[in-house]
């Protein structure tokens, strides 16, 4: 790939690779589709006017920006860097996941698409997905692996609230792979009027882009928000990373800022260590093909996808999005992992110090802060992008404290 | 090994169907997944198959994450891989075939992780040693072709491609680059083992990639019956039958999921009624 070397920020290239990683692999139906989709998002991106009703909505729907809060218990308490919390969990839904949903199905409606499909793991995709399906009056179709409906039921309650059907993947291991391998297998089949709102920076091209640059708000905001807090760039900034797209978000904008460290926390799940036993794609999987692109993967000798796991149903996928596996080979950006226990410390932590009740997927990357900053001067930024709020979680993370609801 | 020449270097697929065309008829394609329900009754369907009507062979490729099938090559890949299939093991297959049947052409089919985790280099010569063909690998679209295609047909394995409703005028032409042996075309949008396209719609379609191509087309996806076989015979040079084939192996499994005793005999039986169909078609 001919990227300049002066930047980061310059991916994908013609053919939607980020270095080896990225392309489009997939089955020819799904090719015109996608290159469609490419024609009609660069033209979108291009409309002045396509930005003015994203942003109308980003401003009264969801309630950007979302605030960059300085947490100053959670930092006395840890002793060192001063840590700010960009505040995502405050969105409408709860996640960042929304700020993807509203870019696309603006997008699907430019399109004349008249039908929405999406997969979700830990539901929060999925109930932003049906959320802008029902302020606009579009049918709405979600595809949750059996296993995630079992340990989500809140959310699939509130997707169907919000008029979607939920559709169980029951295949393999009946996870977010199997509900997006549901979702393809839906797309293939309703060509004509449907739209596909992928979740994560992951999937064929153009989708690790487009859902890249929706994302990039988090980081936009967190840029202006600091230097007028501090007056200066952060020096560490950390996300938790399943398919990646709140880290990209955050990331992105800082990449070509030499002094800003970047770290993406993996859910370690039962450790490293533990065969199978984690979702940590980039330390502990290598580069495959699978739902579109290349990139690191969870899988065995003979190429078949492992399930991985973690706590968290929103980090447990065996893929990540093709940039991040370019900029893991490149060095741009650190990537580390975070245990489940790790995570369910952290989300007391933040819930005692902070009031705030994390996403067990945001409460990796606060686990990693929180051994990362003792170490660290008082006068370092640590900005931690609190991905989601943990109202989902709290019947997941009672049982494993052993407390019967 | 030769770079420039795009056909393949066993030639068992172009020899095929040139047989098939001085004989007046169109060709049945059958698809069974390798390792399905184990290695022993995979391979013995297999040496069965060409005595049943089979005229060419798909041998599916287990994949755990199979996005453009059905529930029922879904479950068969499963079976397969929860019997510890995989390439070696596949590959083994072939050359069993092979042992007892050097002329009806063989074409893996399946997803690209399971050859790009092997090796493509490693892959292509075990392949080609082992007495492949052909490859349809379905998530490898023309905008792939340095991955695979290329190195296959320098390596003289044919490279199958398929064409879909969606795939238009403006687009046929570079899905046909690089394609040889023959075109699949798939007969809806949709998954394997779904909905059937009608006689009319498939007839525009073939006569379309005809417009394009000299190479034989086969039509697949859908095709459940001998009486669809046969309707889809009158208008292709062949039809692909791989889900109702796969379905009648799911349905004589006993209760753990083991073969039961009749399975094979079964399955050659379908295949038979299939090649009947096929056969019949144009008389």
């Amino acid at each position: 790939m001919t990227q300049p070397l002066n930047t980061f920020r310059s991916g994908p290239d013609e053919r939607g690779h980020f270095g080896i990683y990225g392309g489009r692999y997939v089955a020819e139906t799904l090719m015109p589709l996608l290159l469609e989709l490419e024609k009609a998002y660069a033209a979108a991106k291009a409309d002045p006017a396509f930005h003015a009703e994203l942003q109308g909505y980003l401003t009264q729907y969801v309630g950007r920006p979302s605030p960059l809060y300085f947490a100053e218990r959670l930092t006395r308490e840890l002793g060192g860097a001063k840590i700010y919390l960009k505040r995502e969990e405050l969105n409408h839904t709860g996640a960042h996941k929304i700020n993807n949903c509203m870019g696309q199905i603006l997008l699907a409606r430019r399109m004349g698409k008249t039908r929405i499909i999406a997969e979700t793991g830990a539901g929060q995709h999925g109930v932003a997905t049906a959320t802008v399906a029902a302020l606009f009056g579009l049918p709405c179709t979600i595809y949750m692996g059996e296993v995630d409906i079992e340990r989500q039921a809140p959310n699939v309650f509130r997707m169907k609230l919000l008029g979607a059907e939920v559709k169980p993947a029951t295949s393999g291991s009946r996870t977010l792979k199997d509900a997006m391998n549901e979702a393809l297998r839906d797309w293939v089949t309703n060509v004509e009027d449907t739209f596909y709102i992928i979740g994560t920076v992951a999937g064929p091209h153009p989708y690790p882009a487009l859902v890249r640059d929706f994302q990039c708000v988090i980081g936009d905001e967190t840029r202006k928000q600091i230097l007028e807090a501090e007056g200066r760039l952060p020096d560490i900034l950390m996300a938790c990373v399943g398919g990646g797209s709140n880290a990209m978000g955050m990331f992105h904008p800082f990449l070509d800022d030499p002094d800003v460290r970047m770290v993406g926390v993996e859910a370690a799940g039962h450790g490293l260590d533990v065969p199978n036993g984690h979702a940590a794609s980039l330390t502990g999987g290598r580069p495959g093909v699978l739902h579109g692109n290349r990139t690191y993967l969870l899988q065995d000798q003979d190429g078949q996808i492992l399930e991985g796991h973690s706590i968290s149903a929103g980090l447990d996928y065996p893929g990540i999005g093709p940039e991040h596996s370019w900029l893991r080979d490149v060095g741009r950006v650190e990537y580390v992992s975070a245990t489940d226990r790790e995570a369910l410390d952290a989300f007391q932590l933040c819930a005692r110090t902070e009031g705030i009740i994390p996403a067990l997927e945001s409460s990796h990357a606060i686990a990693v802060a929180a051994r990362m900053a003792p170490t660290l001067s008082k006068d370092t930024l640590l900005v931690l992008n609190l991905s989601g709020r943990g109202d989902k979680d709290i019947f997941t993370v009672a049982k494993h404290l052993g407390v019967t609801m | 090994m030769s770079v420039s020449s795009t056909a393949s270097a066993s030639g068992r697929i172009d020899r095929r169907f040139a047989a098939l065309k001085a004989e007046g008829r169109a060709g049945l394609v059958t698809f069974v997944m390798a390792g399905d329900p184990d290695h022993d009754t995979a391979l013995a369907i297999l040496k069965g198959l060409p005595a049943a009507g089979a005229d060419l062979i798909e041998l599916g490729m287990p994949f755990t994450d199979p996005m453009a099938d059905g529930p029922a090559i879904q479950a068969a890949g499963l079976r397969a891989l929860g019997q510890g299939a995989g390439m070696v093991s596949t590959l083994d297959l072939v050359r069993g075939f092979r042992r007892g049947d050097a002329e009806t052409p063989m074409v893996l089919m399946g997803y690209y992780n399971p050859i790009y985790s092997y090796g493509v280099d490693r892959f292509l010569a075990d392949a080609r040693a082992a007495g492949v063909d052909g490859l349809i690998i379905v998530d490898l679209p023309p905008e792939e072709d340095a991955e695979l295609c290329l190195p296959a047909l320098a390596a003289g394995v044919n490279f199958v491609r398929l064409t879909t409703p969606t795939t238009d005028d403006a687009r046929l032409p570079a899905v046909l680059t690089n394609t040889s042996g023959f075109v699949y075309y798939v007969s809806i949008t949709g998954i394997t083992g779904a909905a059937s396209a009608s006689a009319a719609t498939i007839q525009a379609a073939v006569d379309r990639l005809r417009r394009h191509t000299s190479l034989p087309v086969a039509v697949g996806f859908g095709i459940n019956t001998p009486e669809q076989a046969a309707s889809v015979a009158r208008i292709g040079d062949a039809a692909v039958v791989g889900s109702a084939i796969v379905r009648q192996i799911e349905r004589n499994l006993d209760a753990d999921g083991r073969p039961g005793p009749g399975l094979v005999d079964a399955v050659l039986g379908f295949v038979r009624s299939l090649a009947a169909g096929v056969r019949n078609a144009r008389k």
